[in-house]
């Protein structure tokens, strides 16, 4: 190699050059501006970001510690993997007082799920056992592992699913004075080992249907095992998974299982769904997240669903979805889905998704997380969409980290070698090492990503408040004290229940939308709310269930900013009927009847 | 990594030219080409197209400059195809300058780092430890598996182990894998772990890159055939401590350290007469750019 010695300069130059690049990029990085480095002061914090969050659970009267599952002693190896879930936390108005109410899952055998009734006076009780809705978590049955909520027989009072790895269960709300178990009566499968579920009315027929998707398999009791052959078969392609069920209300208390019938047919390990009309048909679609695969898209044709998970862009890149929330970020009427997945830095950097609805025909999604600044959020679980500061856009809250037991000894090489193996290696428990006490992903900072509105997201966990590193599972957003503004509610695995109280800067105002259906649900599930004003619009719709193990507020809670000039709000509810409110003033919480 | 077989013996019968041109040149890049279409189309295992490609221009448009510049021709843009190809499958990152940036690296480490007219790293076993090094918050090497079809997992075994058979380089990856799972269950028997979960990373898509492209690479293994299975051995034992250090990269790591060890050592005792290999058994296309 003969040349001028000025190329080998130039050469040597430019390699360092190239080695120095991701140290450059790093500092090219950490220039942008910072956001306060830990909670200092709310005010500092309002003034900022126009929030500040303070943990108030042991104020308000709750100490709840979530309690794991102790499953098969064959997997003793493993247990904190395959006991990593169960924590969850939904809000319903049980009693229908106007005032938001919380119930949480517990998971270990024998232990008391809690439903916390709001006493309007920034305080909650426990009700869950005179209302028949605690000892649920018993040997031969399983434990529970999240809930959802609707009004099934459309009597005015939200009705319990329960979600389990075990028998799932349906419990009626007898007009707020107790709940009665009809899960025989509605025909439900005697075992479901299942962490996501959603109300939805698929067929439009005014009557709130049930889409419930397996983890593990039906045929596994996790407490009695046969053999350890029950992990996925792959971390990226597993499907052997749980299979998918859509009850389908018949009207009477009685259930018809039909996913078959409705083209719903899969085995993907799901953690999570939620169910919005991305059409405009008038009929919900259903996104499932599944772990150790992609994500499913079942796009509703009137009743009949098709899997378009890969024509739409949301389907190719398997990753392990944790989550599932829809929020129209871009103020555009379009919903956006966010979708949790795994980073750690150096070993396994999967992105968190979120899927921006693309221009031109057709549904096509992007992932846009990387532009808009939510992509890493660690060993990501549940997360939500709300406006948290009222500025009139949303806001993304994400809860992270999986395993935290030994800080300084980590079980990520142990997984990396086995998770990159073979099926007949991954497959079977009794290949995995023992974890030992070791963490995975602990202890890692949650994400409370504030929107400018002109396309970036920016972290302000710590400095408004969100420093708790506890195993975060599930988030649910709810206007807890009627303030309007919405608090978030946090379900820790193996730790405390938190209640993290918003308070927002003064001047931006809000609105929010209590429905009430009458030929839709009563629990106007699926109603779809577009609000106009400033020269702006946002839609939202009521969910039966979304994120990961967890139910927002059915109230729809919209952040308006400075000034605001509502000119319209649209309602297109689920029977197809168009509702137009004018007149509207802010900083009011709007209750609407579906006209008959 | 770089082509894993490319030796014409003396000795070898006529060929037509096609069939010498398909063995020399483009058997090898056929072959990863083959993995990664299969891989992608069957497992989608690639972070996108886009991304793979962009680490593949990059690398063949560095290979040209830089060759046409220090080696004053063009060179053929199999090696840098096959760099390229590699650092797009086995990197893993949202972003798409560490593509840039590693395939980048990767063949400019073989001008930029030269010890008696030899680069002295594998090129991609270089920019991917590096970035591993360098870029630890932004980048992450392949460590899932790319299915669970057992059969697609032997198809490419026996493939690459026929190409691997017909260049004369078997050896390496035979003795490696031995050594592997031999010290596998060493390892099993220290840490009181399952043996499978130990064997378990062989089996999985970083290794069939790992043992057919990176460390049969002519252009930076040793010239013995003796010489060369104990550099395979020695990579494994590395890798074997660094495993028991839970080394997530154990394997990149341990050739980052041991190919050029023993590249050195060759060189010195080629220096001091103790040559031990007869040049006929070298091969033509280590005489590198």
């Amino acid at each position: 190699m003969k040349r001028l010695p000025l190329a080998r300069v130039i050469l040597t130059i430019v390699f360092i050059g190239m080695l120095a690049t991701p140290y450059m990029v790093r500092r090219l990085s950490s220039g942008r501006p910072k956001p306060l480095a830990a909670h200092t002061d709310c005010q500092t914090a309002l003034t900022r970001y126009g929030l500040c969050f303070e943990e108030v659970s042991h104020h308000a009267g709750i100490d709840f510690v979530h309690e794991a599952p102790t499953l098969d002693p064959k997997l003793d190896g493993i247990m904190p993997e395959v006991a990593s879930m169960g924590a969850s936390v939904s809000i319903v108005d049980f009693d229908r007082d106007g005032w938001p109410d919380i119930y949480v899952t517990n998971s270990r055998i024998g232990s008391l799920n809690h439903l916390y009734r709001n006493n309007h006076d920034g305080t909650f009780t426990d009700v869950a056992q005179q209302m028949g809705i605690a000892d649920v978590n018993q040997t031969d049955t399983g434990v529970s592992m999240g809930a959802v909520w609707g009004d099934y027989d459309n009597d005015g009072y939200e009705d319990l699913y329960l979600i389990k790895w075990g028998r799932p269960e349906l419990f009626h709300n007898d007009h707020g004075h107790g709940f009665t178990r009809v899960s025989q009566q509605a025909a439900l499968p005697p075992w479901i080992n299942a962490n996501t579920a959603v109300w939805l009315d698929y067929d439009g027929d005014g009557l709130l249907d049930l889409f419930v998707a397996g983890y593990y398999p039906e045929d596994v009791d996790l407490w009695n095992l046969k053999n350890t052959r029950m992990m996925p078969e792959s971390f990226e392609y597993a499907k052997n998974g749980g299979r998918k069920y859509l009850f389908h209300n018949l009207g009477n208390g009685h259930f018809e299982e039909v996913s078959a019938k409705v083209g719903i047919d899969s085995r993907r390990w799901a953690l999570a769904s939620a169910a919005a009309d991305l059409r405009g048909t008038g009929y919900p679609d259903l996104f499932v997240a599944n772990d150790y695969g992609v994500s499913e898209l079942y796009l509703n044709n009137h009743g009949h669903f098709h899997e378009a998970g890969q024509e739409t862009g949301v389907g190719f890149a398997p990753k392990s979805g944790m989550n599932a929330a829809f929020g129209d970020i871009f103020n555009q009427g379009k919903y956006s889905v966010y979708v949790s997945n795994i980073s750690e830095e150096g070993i396994l950097l999967q992105g968190n998704n979120l899927w921006v609805p693309q221009e031109g025909n057709g549904l096509h999604y992007a992932n846009l997380a990387r532009d808009l600044g939510v992509e890493l959020g660690g060993w990501s679980f549940g997360a939500q969409f709300g406006d948290l500061n009222n500025d009139g856009t949303l806001d993304l809250y994400l809860e992270n980290g999986y395993i935290s037991l030994a800080r300084s000894r980590s079980y990520w090489y142990d997984f990396s070698k086995v998770a990159g193996g073979n099926s007949s290696i991954i497959s079977d428990a009794s290949h995995w090492p023992a974890f030992d006490g070791r963490s995975l992903s602990g202890y890692q900072q949650k994400k409370v990503w504030i929107n400018d509105g002109a396309g970036k997201f920016e972290d302000v966990a710590q400095a408004v408040g969100v420093t708790d590193t506890y195993d975060g599972r599930a988030v649910a957003l709810a206007d807890l004290w009627n303030t309007g503004v919405l608090d978030a509610v946090v379900a820790n695995q193996r730790g405390p229940l938190l209640i993290y109280k918003n308070t927002v800067a003064p001047g931006n105002n809000w609105i929010e939308f209590d429905l009430d259906g009458t030929k839709s649900n009563r629990s106007a599930i699926g109603a779809q709310v577009t609000l106009f004003w400033n020269g702006r619009k946002q839609i939202q719709s009521v969910s039966g269930g979304n994120g990961f193990a967890s139910e927002n507020d059915r109230r729809l809670h919209f952040g308006l900013g400075k000034n605001p000039q509502i000119e319209k709000v649209v309602i297109r509810w689920p029977s197809g009927a168009l509702q137009t409110l004018d007149h509207l003033t802010p900083n009011q919480l709007i209750h609407v009847k579906e006209p008959a | 990594m770089n082509q894993p077989a490319t030796v014409s013996p003396h000795a070898a019968p006529p060929q037509a030219a096609w069939k010498r041109v398909l063995d020399s040149r483009f058997t090898p890049p056929i072959f990863i080409t083959l993995i990664l279409l299969v891989g992608n189309l069957s497992f989608g295992i690639l972070e996108s197209y886009q991304k793979t490609l962009l680490a593949i221009i990059t690398s063949i448009a560095g290979e040209m400059i830089l060759g046409r510049i220090f080696l004053k021709k063009w060179p053929h843009p199999s090696s840098a195809y096959i760099t390229g190809i590699s650092v797009g499958i086995l990197l893993r990152s949202p972003a798409y300058w560490p593509y840039f940036l590693c395939a980048a690296l990767s063949i400019t480490s073989k001008y930029a780092l030269r010890f008696r007219n030899r680069h002295i790293w594998n090129p991609s076993n270089f920019g991917i430890c590096a970035m591993l090094f360098l870029a630890s918050d932004s980048v992450a090497g392949l460590s899932i598996q790319w299915g669970n079809n057992f059969a697609s997992l032997v198809v490419i075994w026996i493939l690459g182990s026929l190409i691997l058979w017909r260049a004369r380089r078997f050896h390496i990856t035979a003795t490696y894998v031995a050594s592997f799972i031999a010290l596998s269950f060493l390892r099993a028997w220290i840490t009181g772990d399952p043996w499978q979960s130990e064997i378990s990373p062989i089996t999985g898509p970083m290794y069939q890159l790992f043992i057919f492209f990176m460390i049969t690479d002519p252009k930076t293994t040793v010239r013995s055939r003796t010489g060369q299975c104990i550099v395979a051995v020695a990579i494994a034992v590395v890798e074997f401590f660094m495993r028991l250090g839970s080394s997530v990269y154990a394997p990149l790591y341990a050739l980052f350290w041991v190919g050029p060890a023993a590249l050195f050592i060759e060189m010195w005792l080629d220096t001091h007469g103790a040559r031990v290999v007869p040049a006929s058994m070298q091969n033509p296309q280590t005489a590198h750019p």
